[in-house]
């Protein structure tokens, strides 16, 4: 008998000579002849030509996204324009990619202030344990995510970077916040 | 323009009106081979859910324009130790059947560049002939998977052409010549006078064979790609990869045209009410297109050995029982309905 595996349907039933199994055989010989299997299978796709196209054309097409989105990070402000941040580097310290870096003084008013405050996006990877640690909501992680740099550094984001970021998309930011408020 | 032919010599004005009739041949081919390529991406991309090419132009109607221009600035790369003049041959001796056997093609009643008597042969000629440069290509390659690949390619492109060729043999029969105008002439009379109805088997076991011949999915073990990545033009890069592209397109046209010839009446008008034309040839060459597409978006790939099986035992002993029952009835009263 034949080897081949595609008609192991026929080879499982040869040797069994009685009637039964004789129209099995012929019946699964005019199938494959007929090519029955393989006419389905092309009014399958046949169909899908005519299905609706699930592609998101992208810079156009956006796909949804949640509030809690974690894309690039924000320093934000208050709404007088004081910054959050009062250094107190919990999220130095709690960043697994050791992304961030933080330096801090003080400043005239006898406050704790950041004086750099780099995030090196290259490393981090955007598990939100920054924004959670934050006492003051400073830091955040938006919804932006396409953006890109053309040199080396260009990633490494710094803290004007950071609070422009933050000015640009307070709202959103805000309006984020404010859903996610009653689960946090 | 008749002037400036008749005041060359007469050796200078044939070659230059062939030449011209040539390119009117061979330009319209070019171009639909590059938006085959564009139609091949956007069907099965349709048949997948997705969109595929639409953003060079509209509808993405320049994708082959840019292809092209990608490739021709890329590097062509000669792999050490590779044969030079074999490698840059191979390309060559692929694609030149794969255009010259356009010469016999009847366009329309009067439109064929060279009506020769044996038009038939002449096609199964040079479409044997591509088998060298695959052969040519993977040993020059000098990389085992060329090598492999253009084994199997050839091995495969042999066998299957047998199966083609005794169907055509059922074509012959039923035309009782071998040019191609006249095997179309035969089948006049509307749609159902077309050979595609006496000889059913042969047109579906033609059809499979040529996708077969033309490595087209499924039967695309040369260039499987988990196995032996590209197959027999793993190497190639550049325009010689694209020479290797065009060839496979060139031949899947060459294909569907010889079948729209033989099997569903050429330009003839499938309806007494309309007129005949080109327009009709090239509409059943592109529905059989179609379904070149819509294989590779539906089946997966053969294995080898299946695809031995199929055409060694399966499509050869059918084509030979088809065309002994179509001389059979041939000698019966109803041999009217195989003319």
């Amino acid at each position: 008998m034949d080897n081949f595996c595609w008609v192991y349907d026929a080879n499982t039933i040869s040797g069994d000579v009685s009637l039964k199994n004789m129209f099995k055989k012929i019946k699964y010989y005019l199938k494959s002849l007929t090519l029955y299997e393989l006419i389905i299978g092309l009014g399958l796709t046949g169909r899908y030509f005519f299905s609706k196209k699930i592609t998101i054309q992208y810079p156009e097409e956006r796909t949804p996204q949640s509030p809690r989105f974690r894309g690039l990070h924000a320093l934000r402000r208050y709404p007088n324009g004081e910054e959050r941040c009062i250094a107190c580097k919990l999220c130095e310290a709690v960043c697994p990619a050791m992304a961030i870096t933080i330096k801090s003084e003080m400043r005239e008013d006898n406050t704790r202030r950041t004086t750099q405050y780099d995030i090196d996006l290259t490393k981090c990877i955007f598990c939100g344990f920054c924004e959670e640690s934050c006492p003051v909501d400073s830091i955040v992680e938006t919804r932006i995510l396409d953006y890109h740099g053309e040199e080396r550094g260009d990633l490494v984001y710094t803290k004007e970077m950071l609070l422009k970021v933050g000015d640009k998309y307070e709202d959103q930011i805000a309006k984020d916040r404010k859903e996610e408020e009653s689960y946090r | 323009m008749e002037n400036i032919f008749t005041q060359l010599p007469e050796i200078f004005s044939t070659t230059l009106w062939t030449i011209l009739k040539i390119m009117a041949i061979v330009i319209p081919l070019m171009i639909s081979v590059a938006y085959l390529t564009y139609f091949e991406r956007r069907v099965i991309g349709f048949m997948q859910g997705r969109l595929g090419p639409n953003r060079v132009g509209y509808f993405g109607l320049l994708q082959p324009i840019a292809d092209a221009l990608k490739l021709m600035f890329k590097e062509i790369i000669h792999p050490t130790k590779s044969n030079n003049l074999l490698f840059l041959l191979a390309p060559v001796l692929t694609i030149a059947p794969a255009f010259a056997a356009w010469a016999v093609i009847p366009f329309d009643a009067e439109l064929v560049l060279s009506d020769i008597n044996a038009g038939l042969l002449y096609v199964l000629a040079m479409t044997s002939i591509a088998v060298y440069g695959v052969i040519i290509a993977g040993w020059a390659s000098n990389s085992k998977y060329a090598f492999l690949g253009s084994l199997r390619s050839a091995a495969q492109i042999v066998s299957y052409e047998i199966a083609m060729g005794f169907t055509l043999v059922g074509v012959l029969m039923c035309a009782n010549s071998l040019n191609l105008g006249e095997i179309v002439i035969g089948q006049s009379g509307g749609i159902l006078q077309w050979y595609i109805w006496p000889l059913f088997p042969l047109f579906i076991i033609y059809f499979i064979s040529a996708v077969a011949e033309t490595n087209r999915a499924p039967f695309d073990v040369a260039e499987g790609e988990s196995e032996i990545v590209a197959g027999f033009h793993v190497e190639y890069s550049g325009m010689a990869f694209a020479v290797f592209f065009l060839a496979e397109y060139a031949n899947m046209i060459l294909v569907s045209m010889l079948a729209a010839l033989m099997f569903l009446g050429g330009w003839l008008s499938p309806f007494d009410f309309f007129p005949d034309g080109i327009v009709w040839l090239l509409l059943k060459v592109a529905f059989l297109l179609f379904f070149f597409l819509w294989f590779r978006a539906t089946f997966p790939r053969y294995r080898y050995d299946q695809i031995m099986r199929l055409g060694w035992k399966i499509f050869i002993p059918i084509t030979i029982f088809w065309i002994i029952f179509v001389g059979f009835m041939m000698q019966t009263p109803y041999r009217e309905m195989f003319h």
